[in-house]
């Protein structure tokens, strides 16, 4: 997806300083992006973190506009009359406030009263500016919690006596995460890990603050940018799904073919083995994230399982969704995984220690991410600081998503049996439940809305909120269905966003459906539903639109599969028309409607 | 390192902080000769500066090198130190 090695991770922090208008020159001539406005508001000198979050996200076709607040108004600019940011309307707004912009601190003569009362007045300074924001713009808001003070009155006690400095940033970071964790379109962006994991000494350099009003070291800029980017390119659907592995030397030292299994490096014994457990361990927590793993290695199959199941690893085949072990390409394996689970390259991460194995399969696919594994010690820390899997809502579907993939792969096998494809469907066994949107399953919709890129007939993305004004509107309607089947629940996989107008025409401003159950007359269904609702408010005529993103050519001709007609065309929007008869016939045969 | 190699290397850094190739520095170029040449990149070619040559430069002067000729001085003061 990024294409500028030198903005992805692990970067140069004073290359990019250097060379920011250079890069953003190499990427001026991109096309096909998402054009975003962010608003900054900030409590010091934005300077170059607006350029170089500019430049992340370029890489990431993202392409933003900004509203850069005046230098320190932060709380005045969200809690006031604002004519220029409410013309700006933005579709994310970044609050970059630090340590520096905390009204007021402890002193060592407060008593604990005294300390939790100014503790609650900044909470209240601080939750007056997002529900304001949250009220006016109803849009994502990206916080900063606070890093730590580089001094300490109390020496370590200041960690926890009760008018200790850094015990109050902690609390206030304490109350600042459970506020997100209760509130949609909220999210933190970490400086209190980021300027720990960059050095708190050297980001609070204080010249910087002196003479630029820059509140952390300039080198820092490119890390707290470069995660401002993580969050944003993740909130618009953005991120990895799935990471394809190599075996050996990947997931354990040595190999397995000469080396034997009872001899291959892993397992907290040895100290190449504790690296790759550890990377072990810390796949395993993505896979329980969502996150799909997949094995793609040249070996003995037989060979390859007795690894993966070692028990001296943590992972075992049961984590993985696919697993190719044979003596084909690389790069073959690799098509027909992203096949079998139905994702396209773009959405794959390639892990393998081997360089000209990683060089081959980025000739021949492209639009994969490959990153550089150098030393079995790094390969999390590149994994994990690469921001590919940024999370910005995890919800129960994500706990289950391999055994979605899994069964999904079972249903695979199981088609082979019929030669005639209704019979293979009426197999199944589906059922389906299709209802409009709750404020139960906006979570899942907005989710499967803003992560779906095949079968995507608009690549409109949508915030929560804006998700949320649909629910119970009189000018929409809403769908979404979920489909269960006898290998198991698949969950919510398909919405539709209709609006109608004033001549009683209802366009489908977005329809998404998850590509685990591509090809089971879910649509059929779905359109179904659409055409009952259409008539029961008296609605004659149907308006699709196809939008080309260069990711869903496979649904370019679905309209006209459901019997709409072509109105006009241009080279990435194709309109259709849709005549709502009384004697609609019923599309779906297969699935039983619950 | 004498003044031209000194120079030599702002140059560079000039050309690449302000992508241009065919940027000229002496010694008497300021700060009101180059429009871009504002605050920020003012930093970020102290910055590299800093790498270059493993020096740091004072906070407090910072802000008064405003003209090639006064960051040579400086530099050079710093190194031979």
């Amino acid at each position: 997806m990024g294409e500028m090695r030198e903005l992805e991770y692990p970067f140069d922090s004073i290359d990019i300083l250097l060379h920011q208008k250079k890069y953003r020159k190499i990427m001026s001539h991109k096309e096909h992006l998402e054009i975003k406005r962010i608003a900054i508001l900030s409590g010091s000198t934005v300077g170059d973190l607006k350029g170089i979050l500019e430049l992340f996200l370029l890489n990431n076709n993202i392409k933003p506009q900004f509203y850069e607040g005046l230098y320190n108004r932060f709380f005045e600019e969200a809690v006031f009359h604002n004519q220029d940011l409410n013309e700006f309307r933005p579709d994310v707004i970044y609050i970059h406030t630090t340590n520096r912009n905390i009204s007021r601190l402890p002193t060592p003569q407060m008593n604990e009263a005294e300390v939790m009362e100014l503790l609650r007045g900044e909470m209240e300074r601080f939750e007056s500016v997002w529900k304001s924001l949250a009220e006016k713009y109803n849009c994502p808001i990206i916080q900063n919690n606070f890093d730590l003070m580089p001094f300490r009155v109390f020496g370590n006690a200041d960690c926890y006596y009760v008018n200790g400095i850094n015990r109050f940033i902690a609390m206030l970071n304490d109350q600042f995460s459970r506020y997100a964790q209760n509130h949609q379109n909220f999210y933190l962006c970490d400086i209190n890990y980021l300027s720990a994991w960059f050095g708190l000494e050297k980001w609070s350099e204080p010249g910087y603050w002196y003479n630029y009003k820059y509140a952390m070291h300039p080198e820092a800029i490119p890390l707290l940018a470069f995660n401002v980017a993580n969050i944003i390119k993740a909130l618009y659907g953005k991120n990895k799904k799935a990471i394809i592995t190599d075996l050996d030397n990947t997931l354990w030292g040595g190999v397995i073919g000469d080396d034997g299994p009872g001899n291959i490096k892993l397992g907290v014994e040895t100290p190449q083995g504790i690296a790759y457990y550890e990377l072990q361990q810390y796949l395993k927590y993505l896979k329980q994230r969502g996150i799909i793993l997949c094995v793609c290695s040249k070996n003995e199959e037989e060979m390859a399982y007795e690894g993966i199941n070692s028990s001296a690893g943590v992972l075992s085949e049961d984590d993985f969704a696919v697993i190719k072990a044979n003596w084909n390409e690389k790069h073959e394996n690799i098509v027909e995984i992203c096949r079998e689970i139905n994702l396209l390259p773009e959405s794959m991460v390639f892990l393998d220690d081997n360089e000209v194995e990683r060089d081959s399969v980025k000739a021949f696919i492209p639009r994969i991410t490959v990153p550089e594994l150098n030393e079995p010690a790094y390969y999390r820390k590149i994994l994990d600081q690469c921001g590919f899997f940024e999370c910005v809502g995890f919800t129960e579907d994500d706990k289950f998503r391999t055994e979605f993939y899994r069964a999904n792969i079972e249903r695979e096998n199981l088609k082979l049996k019929y030669d005639n494809y209704d019979d293979y469907l009426l197999s199944l066994q589906m059922k389906a439940l299709v209802e409009p949107f709750t404020h139960v399953n906006i979570e899942r919709v907005c989710q499967l809305i803003n992560k779906t890129n095949q079968f995507n007939l608009t690549g409109i993305r949508f915030s929560q909120s804006e998700l949320e004004h649909t629910i119970g509107s009189e000018n929409n309607i809403t769908l979404c269905a979920r489909l269960t089947d006898k290998f198991g629940d698949n969950g919510i996989v398909s919405a539709v966003i209709g609006e109608f107008d004033y001549k009683g025409v209802l366009t489908i401003v977005s329809w998404v459906m998850s590509c685990r159950v591509f090809k089971r007359h879910l649509e059929y269904l779905v359109f179904d539903k659409l055409v009952e609702k259409c008539l029961e408010k008296g609605i004659k005529s149907i308006r699709g639109i196809y939008v080309d993103t260069g990711r869903n050519k496979l649904c370019s001709d679905f309209y006209s599969q459901l019997g709409f007609t072509k109105k006009e065309q241009t080279d990435e929007r194709t309109e259709w028309e849709y005549l709502i008869y009384k004697d609609y016939k019923i599309k779906n045969t297969v699935i039983e409607v619950l | 390192m004498n003044d031209e190699q000194i120079i030599e290397v702002i140059t560079r850094m000039f050309r690449e902080v302000f992508d241009d190739e065919s940027m000229v520095i002496t010694g008497s170029t300021s700060q009101e000769d180059i429009e871009e040449w504002d605050s920020l990149s003012h930093l970020r070619i102290i910055l590299l500066l800093e790498k270059e040559f493993g020096i740091k430069f004072d906070i407090d002067r910072v802000g008064s090198l405003t003209s090639v000729g006064s960051i040579v001085q400086e530099v050079r003061n710093l190194v031979r130190r």
